[in-house]
């Protein structure tokens, strides 16, 4: 099979995969779940050979179609977009079995509307992370923003309509507003939107023009959740906690964070970003955004929200790595991508079965929580330490980079703000888990509810939720539906600690050794 | 082939012509409706070929009755001609089997035949503007179109339809009357009528008074007939009360074929006076133009009816066609040109979804349309993509023209016309939204007769220009070069 066929596969299994679910999805609910399983795993095989096939030098491309004379919809690999891609489909596979757990679990309607929109949201996923050109990226941005709303509102409730319509009107209000005008304007500048190592705005355009379109680039891409477009991130969290967990804290945000680091790369250059000084207004962006977020994350009762807001702040660390114009600072970015997407996923996948098997939603009520349910919290506490950036977690490699690049370009401040912000992460993330398992219990008189759906206590009457207790009195651990994948992620974040410096080999064609 | 191929300009004109006083003979509703689908059927072939025919051997010159130029009537059509012909005649083939049951709902059975006789005529009289290469011969299809589309307006249901209509009649004949009182002028300055003769004779008298008066005149009286903001206060209530078949037919077709006649004038008529250095038209125009796009979204806002909304959308689209034209360059004016075409196929689309629901639900009110996404999930669907085409969402036809209309303002340096373009934008989304919300997120009214899908006969033609939309919006290699061709045409000075 030849590597342009798998390219095409990669992007119709998702989409077949999805319409399989919208077709079957009313009759059984196993049959459905069963078609996501297999089509995630298919998925991740094709993703993974594509992966051996980039890494051994290859670089194919595939044009989809002609849209206007001189701009085609075209997929061309290369080793950044090879990284996100594998992120996003090897997660897909672990999420969709905690989806089950969890959507049954919580008795959620209109499942097979959800499995259907979440493979297309994988599918314009990859679609970004294959793109050849700035239009195709483009396309398939804004199919995810659409196929992402239903998710969004998932719920249908008041609540969930509002923040529905911050949601969309904030990302397509900057997709629309910044960066499709920018994409023009670069068309009308360099006469093409090839991606280009060392970009293709040389010399084509005066300094002054190259730094307003950087700008309104970055702004456009408002997945980024640069500062202040940041606001719909904490708006989705009303979502369900599957999709907060993979769309929010890998497929939608990390599709924004790698247009970034792709559009610095690839249309402006590194090398142009250094000379123009175009980025470095941005980097202070991203740095107020990194200090800022974090210490409003520290004021959040509320789990989701509080992890919501440290994502904003994690994905800044992958623009500021990117606003430092230089090759270590972009393959940290790069690198930060993979291991956040395990940290955060495993920190969203403890908030969820918190959520739905011990029915809490705010961190005041969690106390004592550990010794009820310990491996989550104990996962909780491992990712949470690669997101501080401490060994032996994958977090530290990605922020050690970061740090080398603001030092290897002389803007030391930027190492300050990273620790700084290392410590506001300690300070955010580290008492969950320290009252979870010493605070005290507090009287059990009113459950806490976050959403709106009336539980019944009595455990679900599926055997694979049923509450582990390991044989112990005291322990209402979240069932293994929901467990498994929370282990699975953690054990990721322990491997790209090894893993790390493979990344890096495989991110040399693009970085540089 | 012979014969076609050389009167194939006037058959698109003759054919549904004379078809149309039979359908006055044809009382019989059902008759009448299977001869008028019939004649647009015939009629969009031949703009098929005309269209080819045009694109391989460049401007077709047809002398009526064999009498020469400049004294005879002369059939002049260029790239942009050609596309304007098939754009009404596409619509209309595709409006007719829809109007069956559009109509049965709409208009009692004893005037059903008048109806299909006015759509004919109707669309002979845009063709015909479309076609001619005579500048007084332009009046008489104006008048033709404009009277038969009164009529077909003030057949609506709504008794507000004969106001409307009335109001219409009023408007429209003013700016008939401005063209032709402005056309006398020019007449009398120059001793011709012809459009290609009078862009060789009119640079010598361009500075004369009655020239600018003249000219001020012809724009003014088409501007009009196009809905120019602020000239565009008949358009609202029109579109609103008349028949859904009508609205999907007259807002896809009529004010192109008003922006073709303006493009006519100010490329080719007046193309070597070149007006928007020598009259300053460029600065009016864009200005209007941009008030235009804001006036009309930022009214769409706030209807409560959908078809009301649908109808300041299109003032709005009307703008982006007018800065397209205005802005000057070729890339601005292809975006303008693909514009005409893009925004038939998504108004037309759209308001034919309209009428799918005043079909099942008898109101095209907003709170009417409550919990729609649910028991009409085809319709609703129909009106998400084409509010996706309005707003230029990737992959629908919207996108192109946005593509190309912002690419001429910035390859002018213009900057701020191409956040406004952008901006604009922004308050489609709002709209649609308003739409899109209430259709998927709302529960219907308590007691609420349930209702089902619109049957598929009035599905299959709107899915058809919907589906355009989709595909032309994927695949714009096409038009983009019959859209190219035509800009450079026009600008490359009259032949």
């Amino acid at each position: 099979m030849t590597a342009e066929t798998l390219v095409l596969l990669a992007l119709g299994v998702p989409f077949l995969g999805g319409l399989s679910v919208l077709f079957s999805g009313p009759g059984s609910a196993n049959v459905r779940d069963g078609l996501t399983v297999i089509t995630s795993i298919i998925l991740f095989c094709i993703v993974w050979q594509l992966i051996q096939i980039v890494d051994a030098g290859g670089r194919p491309t595939v044009t989809l179609l002609q849209m206007i004379p001189g701009l085609s919809l075209t997929l061309s690999l290369e080793p950044l977009g090879m990284i996100f891609a594998g992120v996003a489909s090897f997660l897909w596979i672990i999420t969709s079995f905690y989806a089950f757990g969890y959507m049954r679990g919580h008795h959620e309607a209109n499942q097979t509307r959800f499995f259907f929109c979440f493979a297309i949201a994988i599918m314009s996923a990859l679609g970004i992370a294959f793109s050849g050109n700035m239009l195709t990226l483009f396309v398939f941005y804004e199919v995810l923003t659409i196929s992402t709303f239903p998710l969004v509102t998932h719920s249908g409730t008041d609540e969930a309509r509002r923040a529905g319509r911050v949601y969309l009107g904030i990302l397509l209000g900057t997709s629309v507003t910044f960066l499709l005008t920018a994409m023009i304007w670069t068309y009308v500048e360099a006469g093409t939107l090839d991606f280009q190592k060392g970009g293709i705005l040389e010399g084509n355009a005066p300094a002054g023009v190259i730094a307003i379109l950087f700008g309104l680039y970055i702004y456009g891409i408002g997945k980024a959740a640069l500062m202040p477009f940041h606001r719909w991130l904490p708006a989705a969290m009303v979502a369900p906690t599957p999709v907060s967990a993979l769309l929010h804290a890998v497929a939608v945000v990390k599709a924004g964070v790698f247009s970034v680091v792709k559009v610095s790369v690839f249309i402006f250059g590194l090398d142009t970003l250094r000379d123009t000084g175009a980025s470095t207004w941005l980097a202070y962006v991203a740095a107020i955004t990194i200090l800022l977020s974090s210490i409003i994350a520290m004021r959040q009762d509320n789990l989701k929200a509080r992890l919501a807001y440290s994502t904003i702040s994690q994905l800044s660390y992958v623009v500021l790595g990117a606003m430092l114009a230089s090759n270590i600072g972009a393959m940290g970015s790069t690198m930060h991508i993979v291991m956040h997407a395990f940290g955060k996923i495993t920190l969203f996948f403890c908030a969820g079965a918190i959520i739905v098997f011990a029915h809490k939603t705010e961190i005041s009520d969690m106390h004592g929580l550990g010794r009820k349910m310990p491996v989550t919290f104990f996962c909780f506490f491992v990712a949470s330490l690669s997101i501080i950036g401490l060994p032996p977690l994958g977090g530290v490699w990605s922020k050690w980079y970061i740090a080398l690049a603001a030092a290897e370009t002389d803007q030391i401040i930027f190492i300050a703000v990273l620790m700084i912000s290392s410590l506001l992460n300690i300070a955010y993330l580290m008492p969950v888990v320290l009252y979870g398992y010493f605070g005290k219990e507090k009287p059990a008189d009113t459950h806490s509810h976050g959403d709106d759906h009336s539980h019944h206590h009595a455990p679900p009457n599926h055997s694979m939720l049923k509450h582990l207790t390991f044989g112990r009195p005291g322990i209402a651990e979240a069932p293994i539906m929901c467990l498994a994948p929370i282990v699975l992620t953690t054990i990721g974040c322990f491997a790209l600690f090894f893993y790390a410096d493979r990344i890096r080999l495989f991110l040399t064609p693009v970085f540089g050794g | 082939m012979t014969f076609l191929s050389l009167n194939i300009s006037v058959l698109a004109v003759i054919v549904p012509l004379m078809a149309a006083p039979i359908c006055v003979l044809l009382r019989h509703s059902g008759l009448a409706w299977a001869w008028a689908t019939a004649i647009a059927g015939i009629t969009f072939v031949l703009s098929i070929g005309l269209l080819q025919h045009i694109m391989a051997n460049g401007t077709l010159v047809y002398e009526m009755g064999g009498w020469d130029g400049p004294w005879g009537i002369v059939y002049h059509i260029d790239e942009v001609g050609a596309l304007v012909v098939m754009i009404v005649a596409a619509i209309a083939a595709v409006v007719m089997p829809y109007a069956k049951l559009s109509i049965e709902r709409e208009i009692p059975k004893e005037r059903h035949y008048l109806v299909y006789c006015m759509f004919l005529l109707c669309m002979a009289g845009l063709i015909g503007m479309a076609v001619t290469g005579d500048a007084f011969n332009l009046f008489v299809f104006l008048e033709v179109s404009s009277l038969s589309s009164y009529v077909l307006i003030s057949l609506g249901n709504d008794r507000r339809a004969l106001t409307a209509s009335l109001r219409y009649l009023i408007i429209g004949t003013l700016g008939a009357t401005f063209y032709v009182i402005g056309l006398g002028m020019i007449y009398m300055m120059t001793g011709s009528l012809n459009m290609t003769d009078l862009a060789t004779l009119l640079p010598e008298v361009q500075d004369t008074q009655t020239i600018h008066v003249a000219f001020a005149f012809v724009i003014i009286g088409f501007g009009l007939k196009l809905a120019l903001f602020p000239l565009h206060i008949w358009l609202p209530n029109a579109y609103t009360y008349a028949p859904s078949a009508v609205t999907a037919f007259l807002a896809a077709t009529a004010t192109k074929v008003a922006v073709y006649a303006m493009i006519r004038l100010i490329y080719t008529v007046f193309g070597d006076v070149d007006p928007f250095e020598t009259y300053g038209l460029r600065g009016v125009m864009i200005a209007l133009a941009l008030l235009g796009m804001f006036a009309g979204s930022l009214l769409a806002i706030f209807q409560t009816n959908v078809k009301r909304l649908l109808a300041y959308s299109s003032i709005a689209q009307v703008g982006y066609m007018i800065l397209g034209i205005s802005i000057g360059n070729a890339i601005a004016l292809e975006g303008g040109i693909i514009h005409m075409f893009n925004h038939a196929l998504m108004k037309g689309g759209l308001f034919m979804a309209m009428g799918c629901v005043f079909y099942m639900v008898g109101s095209t009110d907003l709170k009417d349309m409550a919990g729609m996404g649910k028991r009409m999930p085809l319709t609703a669907a129909a009106f998400v993509i084409g509010g996706f085409s309005l707003v230029g969402i990737p992959l629908t036809v919207g996108f192109i023209s946005k593509f190309y209309l912002v690419q001429g303002a910035l390859a002018e340096g213009w900057w701020p016309i191409a956040f406004m373009i952008m901006f604009a934008s922004l308050l489609a989304v709002i709209y649609v939204w308003r739409v899109v919300e209430v259709m998927y997120f709302q529960k219907p009214a308590d007691g609420d007769v349930s209702y089902n899908e619109a049957p598929l006969a009035m599905l299959l033609p709107t899915y058809v220009l919907i589906g355009a939309a989709v595909y032309f919006g994927t695949d714009a290699t096409l038009t983009s070069e019959i859209s190219l061709n035509a800009a450079q045409t026009l600008l490359g000075g009259s032949k």
